[in-house]
């Protein structure tokens, strides 16, 4: 680790995914004459926005309506969504949308020329905008090639952010991170700062999350004080590739496929999920009901099942067969293309021919870095967006193809606010924060690379060396036995417990790369560091809490407690760094007081006379691309 | 808020099964992987390094590489993420041809040994990692976003566009910018200066998108390329190209769009005509 070089601008960007450069445009508009500093451990077009098939959220059909689309995600929320921020996203999402639109997004259309739009688990109205499925892909080179119109955009690739720097004032003002080509430590420093740096699905052993989905900006945030939000949501998606993970996207059952168990059942019927019409009959399939529910009530049908006996069993473990069939080959091609490819190569499956094996799989953490409506955190000059914050939109389950338009809504929110932020803040002393980075690159080379470190890993050195992945496998295994899709009191102290086991022992890992450039090998042990942390503020977060809402399943307090638990844990890292302190905050409840969540029959509730019975998508066959 | 304990199961998925990432061989057999090795503080040159990796059905070479970098070598230096080809970092030759190795299976060598390279036709950082600076370089001079004066309006709703007319560009917008064609292509090697395959094919990709106004902004840089007017369609780039892009496809289009347009300019004052 050489010595820390310093770079200024005015918002630095931690995070260069769907958020961080929908951020970086609505800087740059915002303020011309900004400098925009945009750090990304890859190069931006590698984010995991890029693996997002299915679709994006917003209302822009006359049959829709805004209202429609905030009921709808504040019950996926099991209410635990802040309902203030709901209708900001919900509102402010159709605009974006467009944008996106102006911006180049190839959207699939209608024979008009309109955009189209397919219907999407728990969503009472078709209203999710695609670009066949490879929805996040469009997005985010669309975005990503926007940004290279703007000279102000300054990109750091591969920079691998490690700490948040704050001033004596305790103002965030940029971050250290190491260039990969060279090893060196620099002092990114701006006026205000936006970290979105994505997900944490690799503190699970299965899960639809790329490599670099570590929860790096949620520890980061957590280590310089601010608490990690609803830590306990974890999502899982019912239908992942066994084995691999892969994802098949929502939208081949917002198509009509249908799930069924080793008996050709369509088993979703026994849950209270709806009746299962013919695949044949045009009602199906129907919005709100049978494979159409959310993601939370779908996986955990898939468990009950397979305590039942009723799954399939392969040398993947278990399985529920994903049937395609009848939508045949055509609408199969044209609509999700994508899926076809992913089942042929990775499972050996020809969707048109043969079902595809799924199960649940780890896709989405719903918490996350709090803030606040405006995506503030409670630190000066600090905000938030995308999957590493929770504003909160998602609560305790998030409905498939808000995620995409939150990148939109509130990565430009969190842009312009930052840029005001920046412009009503004058500069202030460098020294400080130079001196920090300069320290940092020192943590890092003597946990690291010093003679002690390499002892560790020697043979004579005392033994207690650790290895990177073996730490991380136990880590998954902790995760996956003890803050599953059903939890309860014993599994989550057990999981508690082998977390602060785990973070000991971190304290031994040694590497065999101890050189400056491109060392992966130190960034996959940072990354690790981070998932330990997040994991604890998961496990922790769990165990607090003794209810049962949206994904958040105990087996020991099966029902939701409206009286104790209507509120956000918050997750704050104590001094000691060990475990975490637990608070609460009340939701956010506007217009909508907590209801039942119901789907099939009487999913509409209220709002039962409208479109039920209209049957097929919008979108309907053969007319759109 | 109460905390007793319960007896039940946590009702775990996925216990004790092969993951990507932490995969668990199935039998004994094993197959050798020989990987180009270079780091440019302590090597003067490259060698490669051999290593027996547990052999999976499933696997894919990326899987085997990481294997090696997670149990036996740690220094092993490689670009990853999604594992399911749409990212577009895992490119590398494999026994000498350009791929992705998340989506080329070990079944598809066995029981031969894999030769894995970093692409050619660029700079080695370190091992299997390569410089992209030139590359990203070409990306954006083409100019590959939306231009026209009311991009940022959306007071008007979405700009109409036919299914018919998403088609005419829909194929080139499907570039993952994973390089394959570079290592592919037999001008790109020479011609430094050549914008190449991807690069071409994107401009070319706004070229044809109904809603861009920039046509003719862009053709400039792309005409003043003398290396596409030197692209003898080859065709290799569609060739290896996992996406189906048909970048070779696109140089011809554009070069057939840029005769007709020099033609244009020549024969009619610039503004005049389409
Ligand atoms: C397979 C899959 C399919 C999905 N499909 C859909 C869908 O159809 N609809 C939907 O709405 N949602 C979907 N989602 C969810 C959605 O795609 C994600 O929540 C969203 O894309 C996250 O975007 P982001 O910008 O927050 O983060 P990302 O796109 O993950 O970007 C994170 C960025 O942060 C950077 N970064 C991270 N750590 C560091 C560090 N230490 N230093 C520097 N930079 C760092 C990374 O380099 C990257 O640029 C899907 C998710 C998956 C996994
Ligand atoms: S055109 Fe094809 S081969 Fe070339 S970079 Fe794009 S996806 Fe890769
Ligand atoms: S790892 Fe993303 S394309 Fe291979």
């Amino acid at each position: 680790m050489s010595h820390a070089a310093t770079e200024q601008h005015d918002v630095v960007i931690v995070g260069g995914g769907g958020a961080g450069l929908r951020a970086a445009i609505a800087i740059a508009e915002e303020n011309p004459a900004f400098s925009v500093a945009c750090v990304s451990k890859v190069y931006p077009m590698r984010s995991h926005t890029v693996t997002a098939e299915g679709g994006a959220a917003g209302v822009i059909k006359p049959s829709d309506s805004l209202e429609d689309h905030i009921y709808d995600t504040i019950s996926g929320a099991d209410w635990l969504a802040d309902q203030d921020a709901v209708e900001y996203f919900v509102h402010r999402a159709p605009e974006e949308m467009v944008q996106l639109e102006h911006w180049g997004c190839p959207w699939s259309r209608m024979p008009d020329g309109s955009v189209a739009v397919r219907p999407f688990g728990g969503m009472k109205i078709e209203r999710t905008w695609f670009a066949a499925d490879k929805t996040g892909f469009h997005m985010l080179h669309s975005l990503f090639q926007t940004t290279l119109k703007y000279g102000n955009i300054v990109r750091y690739d591969e920079h691998f952010a490690t700490k948040l720097l704050l001033d004596d004032a305790g103002r965030c003002r940029g971050c250290a991170a190491i260039e990969l080509r060279t090893g060196t430590v620099r002092a990114v420093l701006g006026r205000s700062v936006i970290i979105c740096t994505g997900g944490a699905g690799k503190a699970f052993p299965f899960t639809t999350n790329g490599a670099i989905k570590t929860g790096d900006g949620m520890a980061m945030a957590y280590r310089a004080g601010v608490a990690l939000k609803d830590m306990e949501f974890i999502q899982y998606h019912p239908t992942g590739l066994p084995g691999t993970g892969i994802l098949i996207t929502e939208a081949s059952r917002g198509e009509g496929g249908i799930l069924v168990n080793k008996d050709g059942r369509r088993y979703l019927e026994d849950y209270d999920l709806g009746e299962a019409l013919d695949v044949s009959d045009p009602r199906h399939p129907q919005k709100r009901a049978m494979e159409l529910g959310p993601r939370d009530k779908l996986s955990q049908c898939f468990v009950k099942e397979m305590w039942a006996g009723r799954t399939i069993r392969t040398k993947d473990g278990e399985v529920v067969h994903l049937d395609l069939r009848h939508l045949g080959e055509a609408k199969i091609d044209r609509r999700i293309p994508f899926v076809r490819e992913l089942a042929r190569n990775y499972a050996g499956i020809d969707p048109v021919h043969q079902p595809i094996p799924v199960r649940p799989v780890v896709h989405y953490v719903m918490g996350g870095i709090d803030v606040n409506s405006e995506s503030a955190t409670d630190i000066a000059g600090l905000y938030a967006a995308g999957e590493c914050a929770c504003v909160s939109i998602n609560g305790a389950n998030r409905l498939g193809s808000n995620s995409l338009t939150e990148l939109l809504v509130f990565g430009a929110q969190a842009g312009r606010n930052a840029a005001r932020f920046a412009m009503e803040n004058p500069d202030l002393e460098l020294g400080g924060l130079e001196s920090q980075a300069r320290d940092e690159g020192e943590r890092i080379r003597r946990a690291y690379f010093s003679a002690g470190a390499r002892r560790a890993g020697s043979a004579d050195g005392g033994g207690a060396s650790e290895r990177i992945a073996v730490l991380r496998n136990e880590l998954h295994e902790a995760m996956e036995d003890g803050a599953g899709i059903y939890r309860n009191q014993e599994s989550l102290e057990k999981t508690c417990d082998k977390i602060a086991e785990l973070k000991e022992r971190y304290a031994n890992v040694s590497l065999d790369d101890h050189t400056n450039s491109f060392n992966t090998e130190l960034t996959a042990a940072l990354e690790l560091s981070s998932l330990l942390d997040v994991a604890e503020t998961i496990a922790h977060s769990g165990r607090e809490r003794t209810e049962s809402r949206g994904s958040h399943q105990r087996l020991d307090h099966p029902d939701r407690d409206d009286d104790d638990f209507l509120a956000h844990s918050l997750a704050f890292r104590t001094e000691d760094g060990g475990a975490p302190r637990i608070e609460y905050r009340p939701v956010t409840i506007t217009k909508w007081p907590p209801g039942a969540r119901t789907y099939g029959a009487d999913s509409g509730l209220k709002r039962e006379a409208e479109g039920s019975g209209t049957g097929g998508p919008s979108a309907a066959d053969g007319n759109t691309e | 808020m109460s905390k007793e304990r319960a007896s039940a199961s946590a009702g775990r998925v996925g216990s004790g099964e092969q993951v990507a990432g932490s995969p668990v061989a199935t039998d004994e057999r094993t197959i050798t992987l020989e990987l180009f090795r270079y780091h440019p503080e302590t090597d003067a040159e490259p060698r490669f390094q051999s290593y027996e990796v547990p052999y999976n059905e499933d696997w894919v070479v990326l899987d085997a590489i990481n294997w090696i970098k997670d149990h036996v070598d740690g220094t092993v230096t490689h670009r990853w993420s999604c594992r399911m080809g749409v990212c577009g970092s895992c490119g590398m030759m494999v026994n000498g041809e350009p791929v992705l190795t998340c989506a080329a299976f070990l079944k598809s060598y066995f029981p031969f040994a894999v030769r894995v390279e970093p692409l050619v036709n660029f700079p080695v950082e370190r091992d299997l990692v390569v410089s992209m600076d030139g590359f990203m370089d070409k990306l954006e001079a083409v100019k590959p976003y939306m231009i026209r004066d009311d991009v940022n309006d959306t007071s008007g709703g979405e700009f109409r566009q036919s299914p018919a007319e998403l088609a005419k560009y829909k194929q080139f917008s499907m570039c993952i910018n994973c390089m394959l064609c570079y290592a592919a292509c037999p001008v790109v090697g020479h011609e430094e200066g050549f914008l190449g395959p991807a690069a071409l094919a994107l401009g070319h990709r706004y070229n044809k998108d109904s809603r861009d106004h920039g046509r003719s902004e862009r053709m400039d840089v792309m005409l003043s390329d003398e290396a596409m007017w030197g692209c003898t369609f080859v065709g290799e780039c569609s060739v290896v190209c996992p996406k189906h892009v048909d970048p070779a496809g696109a140089i011809q289009q554009a070069k057939a769009m840029g005769a007709q347009e020099y033609f244009k300019a020549f024969v009619m004052p610039k503004g005049a005509g389409a």
